[in-house]
């Protein structure tokens, strides 16, 4: 870069959105066309690819995460309208969702309490910080409402944001899988678990799998996110009640 | 047109929800109230207007994409990851596929239960 010509270039590429923008949409169209190729592989899931491409990019040319955001936001800020354009699917199931109201509503509650207090009793047990159980506790949930809820609980909200993308990845990567080995055929719960377990990036999976798998993966995931809410700082209170009991007797 | 008017309408939605959350201080984000309010716009109207149904299949066939920027910021956290990553990649792994297995069974089981029995039938239009 000794070329001064060059060198303003690359200045003013970096303090501007434009290049951290192209990049996550071009990192996003060779990682999905990959997955394409792969026949639609679990394991080749774009989110996987695409993340790992643009941080083997960022690190190579020293650019600060922060620089890569100023373009990246404008990405995630449709996370928001995204959420709200979920309330279509749901009315297309409406009639379905009628019917199935107290199972969904069961294995919701069920669900949300199983995702958030088995991530803080496995993280206690395996020696992680009170910082780490908290952050992991939201993970099943949506990114917004997961990092709402870490900062209210005590996690890290930005370490939050990215467990919460990894718990998804999981979830999609293993998912069909997994269905598979329990036995469990139905579309309906299929789509629940995927929904409740693996949020936003599990629905995007289940849609590839069904239309209707997909619509109630992201019906759960928005009631989880309501039950996450509402749940889990009381879970955490309940759980922290019970450890200080027995330490303390 | 049709799709901007679409996309204006979930953005509108959207800051309803937000301002009503800060409003009355409830413990849910923005968003997600406003998903609920639009439900219920649907379900009162009857039906879902062409421009919202395009702007929302657009914006969930690449939902994937969305999450990509905050996957990214793995490479803040990578010195925190790696100090507890035992704990961390463990609870994570463990606590998903537990989750999953659960819901899916709880799930499938409560629907046998409690729907299965009445499927047989004609429907009660109830």
């Amino acid at each position: 870069m000794t070329d001064p010509g060059l060198k303003d270039i690359w200045v003013y590429l970096s303090a501007s959105p434009l290049l951290g923008l192209t990049m996550t949409l071009v990192a996003y169209g060779l990682a999905y066309r990959l997955y394409l190729r792969t026949r639609s592989n679990p394991l080749a899931n774009p989110v996987v690819t695409s993340v790992v491409m643009l941080i083997g990019v960022l690190v190579l040319t020293g650019t600060p995460y922060n620089d890569y955001f100023e373009g990246g936001q404008f990405v995630h800020f449709l996370l928001g309208p995204a959420t709200v354009a979920l309330a279509v699917p749901l009315y297309q199931q409406f009639t379905r969702l009628r019917q199935l109201w107290l199972p969904v509503t069961i294995s919701l509650v069920c669900g949300v309490t199983i995702a958030a207090g088995s991530s803080i009793g496995l993280a206690w047990l395996l020696g992680g910080s009170t910082e780490i159980q908290m952050s992991l506790a939201p993970k099943s949930a949506t990114a917004p409402v997961a990092m709402g809820i870490s900062e209210k609980i005590g996690g890290l909200p930005s370490l939050t944001a990215v467990l919460v993308v990894i718990t998804g990845i999981t979830g999609a990567v293993l998912g069909t899988k997994l269905f598979e080995w329990i036995r469990v055929t139905d579309d309906t719960a299929r789509g629940i678990a995927m929904g409740v377990a693996a949020h936003g990036i599990g629905t995007a999976r289940a849609f590839q799998v069904s239309p209707q798998m997909g619509a109630f993966s992201g019906l759960a995931m928005a009631l989880s996110a309501f039950a996450t809410a509402l749940l889990v700082p009381w879970l955490v209170d309940l759980m922290q009640f019970l450890v200080s009991q027995s330490s303390s007797s | 047109m049709n799709f901007l008017n679409g996309i204006t309408l979930l953005l509108v939605y959207q800051l309803v929800g937000e301002v009503t959350v800060r409003l009355l201080d409830v413990p849910i984000p923005g968003p997600v109230l406003g998903m609920v309010m639009l439900f219920v716009t649907l379900l009162i109207r009857g039906q879902a207007p062409e421009s919202v149904d395009q702007a929302s299949s657009a914006l969930l066939s690449h939902l994937s994409l969305l999450f990509v920027p905050a996957g990214v910021g793995m490479m803040v956290h990578f010195d925190r990851i790696a100090e507890e990553w035992v704990p961390i990649t463990l609870a994570l792994l463990l606590s998903t596929i537990i989750t999953m297995v659960a819901t899916a069974l709880i799930m499938q089981l409560t629907s046998r239960w409690l729907v299965g029995a009445r499927q047989g039938k004609e429907p009660d239009g109830d």
